[in-house]
């Protein structure tokens, strides 16, 4: 059934097919309506779940961890500050090796207070054991939240789906809200093992000494990198029931490009419109979705941008003192290929600031008139 | 055992010798008492605490029934997790208890406390007090009472405010039951958990736990301290139900308090005028809670 609906919406209506036990949960812009939606759907019986609406989002990640580790398909969607308090527990959540799902609607950090879209909260994350998602459209909000749960009980690594506050969160589009059976086809609820449970009573998370610990992190790292290979599975599963499919990148008219653009979020949909004018122009140039960030498809990347001359990386994020974070994962998977391309940072979007076509083409143009990669990342547009 | 008398306390046990708390540790007998009356059904939420390192290292376990280890703050919240996640389960049988410091109650785990009492959470929240950051080294915390010396309140400048009323803080919430126990009083602390345990909605027991190394008294003294509390009135037992209703379970001739400040290191520098305020104090809230119970 299609329906035109706000991202927010497509977050709790792909919670709602996932069959989530517990939700737990607190308001913050841009992420309220996700779990205002969520909470109707309990109240009204649409959805048969237990609501906690907690005091803070540190208990958000605490109440979803506890029921988690109980054995429950678990909830919570939060956004910036919000995901910044919870951090303590994002870490918690991972070393449980809980397959807890997270949506995050990325929101620049204050001060100054902004409400708009910007990347640092998320990727601010970045190491705590969580495999992270950028969404484009409100279908893929949808459809990664499915694929969310079927990676993270295959790994037993919690995942956070991003999507861009207001740009997707509040923008209505149509979405393909799947068929209850098919979505319980493809992701059916299982009891696990190695639960809180008076019948098989086991202790979770006690005092590790040197001898273990470094061992738990390795098996860690290892369910991150064996993620990748859940998430191609999950996608083509998805793909063979529904019909949709977005791999852990995709490339858009690279073929025959000499310039390859490398974007992630809503900056892709405004990208494909600039890179359509540019071919139209007659000019190389191609796009680089990256929609999984964690793990790292270092290899996709690798073999899509190996034979370029020419990479040129478009952030909504800064780690301040070394740039755009993107750009850096981008330049460490490509460092090691016997031939690699010329990576030129931009810093643009940052806090809600536009990025439009024009904005992708300025960024074009400039990395067509360079010949070498200046030391620091442009930023575009920046009132200096 | 006189002729008439029986043994109150649950012989079984959930609690198996080898832990790794010290010698005369008053929160490892009180999880002992505690879980006699709980029974196996019950799941354990261990916020950091003492006990983080009293139920032992990966791959042991002291205790035999399920146990989760959380972050310091998350004692109230993590619960709520697992109670919801059992509810799903319709599982109304298991109990989950939540077990914390007074550094995990008083401090940093008030705010999540605070909201899943609020919210009426169907669990128990066990306070195990033993009034400071014993686990770090002995620091203070808002549990550490008037005068006491901690490493964070040295000599010449102990804490010079008065212990903070959690219980008075869980009744404001007017939760189904809050409640203190003293593990010199097993056959009181185990009805407390008993009649908790039947009961649903939020319940708060508050326990006086005895520290010998942070309380600087020999480990053989741990119950006798414990007992001295009780007697000298700083540490009342009774009961507050729905936040209104008090009843006081044990009524001490009240000893003066200095027998109990005299017991321990920790209090060795007070003078004589400090022990005349700590009186006052204690007489003034044992008035207020018998104002409490004659009013209820």
């Amino acid at each position: 059934m299609e329906k035109v609906i706000i991202g927010n919406y497509a977050v709790s209506y792909g919670a709602q097919l996932a069959r989530v036990q517990v939700i737990a949960a607190y308001p913050i812009t841009p992420q309220t309506q996700i779990v205002e939606k969520l909470a109707e759907m309990c109240a009204s019986g649409e959805l048969n779940a237990r609501f906690i609406p907690v005091e803070s989002e540190h208990s958000a990640m605490a109440s979803t961890i506890g029921a988690a580790a109980t054995g429950a398909r678990a909830f919570t969607a939060t956004s910036s500050q919000g995901l910044a308090l919870m951090h303590e527990m994002i870490h918690w959540a991972a070393a449980s090796r809980l397959p807890i799902v997270m949506a995050n609607v990325n929101r620049a950090l204050g001060p100054g207070w902004s409400i708009w879209a910007d990347q640092n909260d998320s990727l601010s994350q970045r190491d705590t054991g969580w495999l992270q998602f950028y969404c484009e459209s409100n279908q893929e909000v949808l459809d990664t939240v499915l694929q969310g749960y079927r990676i993270a009980e295959q790994v037993m690594l919690p995942v956070m789906i991003n999507l861009d506050g207001f740009l997707l969160s509040h923008t209505s589009e149509p979405v393909d809200i799947p068929d209850q059976a098919l979505v319980d086809r493809y992701l059916p609820l299982a009891r696990r093992d190695l639960i809180l449970d008076p019948d098989d009573p086991h202790s979770f998370g006690g005092l590790v000494n040197p001898e273990h610990y470094m061992e738990m992190r390795h098996k860690m790292h290892q369910a991150q990198l064996q993620g990748k290979e859940a998430a191609r599975e999950a996608d083509a599963q998805f793909k063979a029931i529904f019909g949709r499919s977005y791999g852990l990148v995709e490339g858009y008219r690279l073929e025959g490009a000499e310039l390859a653009l490398v974007v992630s979020g809503t900056i892709a949909s405004t990208s494909r419109v600039a890179v359509d004018r540019l071919r139209e122009q007659g000019e190389k140039v191609g796009l680089l979705k990256i929609r999984m960030f964690r793990p790292f498809p270092g290899e996709e990347v690798g073999e899509l941008l190996g034979g370029f001359k020419k990479v040129a990386v478009i952030d909504r994020n800064i780690s301040f003192g070394h740039g755009g974070i993107f750009c850096q994962e981008l330049k460490s998977a490509l460092y090691n290929l016997p031939k690699r391309p010329q990576v030129y940072g931009y810093i643009a979007g940052l806090g809600g600031r536009d990025v439009t076509p024009q904005t992708i083409l300025d960024i074009a143009e400039l990395t067509a008139c360079r010949n070498v990669p200046p030391a620091e990342a442009d930023w575009i547009w920046v009132k200096v | 055992m006189g002729k008439g008398m029986s043994y109150q306390i649950p012989e079984d046990e959930y609690m198996y010798s080898g832990d790794v708390a010290c010698p005369g540790c008053g929160a490892g007998l009180a999880m002992r008492l505690a879980l006699k009356a709980l029974g196996p059904r019950t799941i354990l939420v261990l916020p950091a605490s003492c006990w983080s390192i009293i139920a032992g290292p990966f791959p042991y376990s002291a205790l035999s029934v399920p146990v989760y280890h959380t972050a310091f703050e998350t004692g109230g919240s993590t619960a709520a997790g697992v109670r919801a996640a059992l509810d799903m389960k319709s599982d109304r049988e298991t109990t989950v208890v939540t077990w914390a410091g007074d550094g995990g109650t008083f401090d940093i785990g008030l705010q999540a406390l605070s909201g899943a009492v609020e919210r009426n959470e169907n669990f128990i929240y066990v306070c195990y007090d033993n009034e400071a950051y014993m686990n770090t080294g002995i620091q203070r915390s808002s549990a550490t009472p008037f005068g006491a010396w901690t490493s964070t309140t040295p000599i010449g400048h102990t804490k010079d405010q008065p212990k903070k009323d959690m219980v008075g803080i869980m009744a404001a919430h007017r939760i189904p039951y809050a409640a203190t126990a003293n593990i010199a009083y097993p056959e009181d602390l185990v009805r407390k958990f008993q009649k908790a345990r039947a009961m649903k909605g939020s319940r708060f027991i508050h326990i006086l736990a005895t520290c010998p190394p942070g309380w600087r008294i020999a480990s053989d003294l741990s119950v006798k301290v414990a007992r001295m509390a009780v007697q000298t009135r700083i540490f009342p037992l009774y009961e507050v139900e729905n936040g209104v209703k008090y009843t006081i379970n044990v009524r001490p001739k009240g000893l003066p308090v200095s027998l109990y400040l005299k017991m321990q290191d920790r209090f060795k520098h007070l003078t004589a005028e400090d022990m005349a305020i700590i009186q006052e104090n204690v007489d003034r809230e044992w008035e207020r809670l018998e104002d409490r119970v004659a009013s209820s």
